[in-house]
């Protein structure tokens, strides 16, 4: 069973119509990328799937949990908080603006959640947090404050605060966007080094090259729909729609 | 300078006009000085009273009045914007007259019948919910300019409601409106002066009869370097304040 399954998803902002009829999967261990022009409801889609936005009307499964179902007017219901409990303790969320909590130092951005909402004891979240920028080269900033930070430090410290959860699914929102391109190759290293250990990644971004060097599959979006959909190979490589190659010449020359 | 005709004033009623300067200065004009500033400080209670328990009242009704300003739930939104209006329009002597009278003008009690304390009683609930009008629009200032990022992380972190706003949006909203809190806080301690208008007894009260019986500005001089002082003393705590809140920017 994939791990995650998105079917019909429908989603409108007043009379924009964002997403027009979104069917996806994500299986266990595999890496997705998602391209597409702005306004394409790439990002949208991810703040769908990771409960920032409402859908209008399909279905989003995380594993066995229903996060929503569309009932019989043709409406997605959503689930209990007991159920979206379970289901946002599934994933974690890389955004582009970082968003770390400024207040806090890079140590207890990491371990607040643990110690907050899952009462972990300080010892067994410091750890974490110890282990986890271990990881991202970051050991000798735990004391520091995001303000005093690089920004692909600062994302790689959001990275570790999503991974503190140990999420089954990581969803990245264009996490290269906000940095300096001499920045994107730290972030774009984190992620490589995860994809080898098998975590279950959704990435948006505009990085093609990085989409080709690290997903499974890569999905194109464009005006609410997926056009084109299958390993990097053939999509980025050997685009078979017209709106798929006009998107890729006009970015990769 | 005004002082130096009152001086001049004293010296002259205590027949020591023969006397050198500095005699008059430690036989008269000293001692008269110490007269007020002892009699000013009998007010400074009451001055003090108002001040700290008008914070201690009008900061967290504040807060609930900016969460009321912004509640999904309409009509509270339009009354408490309604009331935040009337309370930042009007003067606040005028709500203070009416608050006294109110027992009176819309219940019909005699006000001879009021409890003893109603004067303080009608001074603290005017103050307090006048400066939780200020506050709460100060508050909902230093929330908005909260990026709405800092919500969608603790969304997907899972903090739910209460945990967001206690832990996440609370102290930077802190930070936020610290310096506009300190400016309110000045505008109080001057603004207590405004009991003398109910002829409560405070600093400005007293310093404003024993000037007429004077017929000196003295007392008033003297008010004023207290009302200084203490505004000094408020501005030096809340710069301690806001240090402590440096060592993070946004």
């Amino acid at each position: 069973m994939s791990l995650l399954e998105m079917s019909n998803i429908k989603k409108s902002f007043k009379q924009l119509e964002v997403l027009k009829d979104i069917s996806l999967h994500v299986n266990e261990g595999e890496v997705v990328s998602i391209i597409g022009p702005s306004g394409s409801g790439k990002s949208t889609l991810l703040r769908c799937a990771t409960t920032l936005e409402t859908v209008d009307s399909g279905d989003i499964r995380y594993l066995e949990d229903y996060l929503c179902r569309t009932n019989s007017g043709g409406r997605a219901v959503y689930a209990d908080k007991a159920v979206q409990r379970r289901i946002k303790e599934c994933f974690g969320l890389v955004f582009q603006n970082f968003n770390l909590f400024p207040h806090y130092s890079v140590k207890k951005n990491i371990t607040a959640a643990l110690t907050l909402v899952h009462k972990k004891s300080k010892a067994e979240a410091n750890a974490k947090a110890a282990e986890l920028l271990e990881k991202m080269g970051l050991a000798d900033k735990a004391g520091a404050y995001p303000c005093q930070l690089s920004g692909g430090q600062q994302q790689r410290v959001s990275i570790a605060r999503a991974l503190a959860l140990n999420p089954k699914i990581l969803f990245f929102d264009e996490p290269t966007s906000a940095l300096d391109p001499e920045l994107t190759g730290e972030i774009l290293k984190v992620i490589q080094s995860l994809a080898k250990e098998k975590m279950t990644m959704v990435i948006v971004t505009h990085e093609m090259l990085f989409a080709r060097d690290v997903s499974d599959r890569v999905i194109f979006m464009d005006d609410g729909y997926i056009i084109e959909e299958g390993p990097p190979k053939e999509v980025i490589d050997n685009p078979q729609s017209e709106r798929t190659k006009t998107f890729l010449n006009r970015i990769l020359e | 300078m005004g002082l130096y005709p009152v001086f001049l004033s004293l010296v002259s009623a205590t027949g020591l006009a023969g006397a050198t300067w500095w005699e008059k200065l430690v036989t008269v004009f000293l001692p008269e000085l110490w007269r007020i500033v002892k009699l000013l400080l009998g007010g400074l209670s009451g001055t003090g009273m108002i001040f700290a328990l008008t914070l201690l009242f009008s900061i967290p009704l504040g807060i609930l009045v900016m969460f009321c300003r912004r509640s999904r739930f309409a009509p509270l939104r339009v009354l408490t914007t309604f009331y935040i209006s009337v309370m930042r329009g009007t003067p606040l002597m005028l709500q203070l007259v009416v608050f006294y009278y109110a027992p009176y003008y819309f219940f019909k009690i005699m006000m001879n019948k009021m409890p003893e304390n109603w004067l303080f009683l009608a001074l603290i609930v005017g103050f307090s919910i006048n400066y939780a009008a200020y506050f709460a629009e100060i508050f909902r200032s230093g929330l908005s300019s909260i990026a709405v990022g800092q919500y969608e992380a603790a969304n997907v972190l899972d903090f739910g409601r209460m945990r967001t706003f206690l832990h996440i949006i609370l102290p930077q909203m802190v930070k936020n409106v610290l310096p506009s809190v300190t400016n309110e806080m000045i505008t109080l301690v001057k603004d207590t002066s405004l009991a003398f208008t109910l002829s409560y007894v405070e600093m400005f009260t007293l310093a404003r009869q024993e000037s007429a019986l004077m017929v000196s500005p003295m007392p008033l001089f003297v008010a004023g370097i207290f009302y200084y002082v203490a505004n000094l003393v408020v501005a030096f705590v809340m710069a301690r304040v806001e240090k402590k809140f440096d060592y993070y920017h946004v």
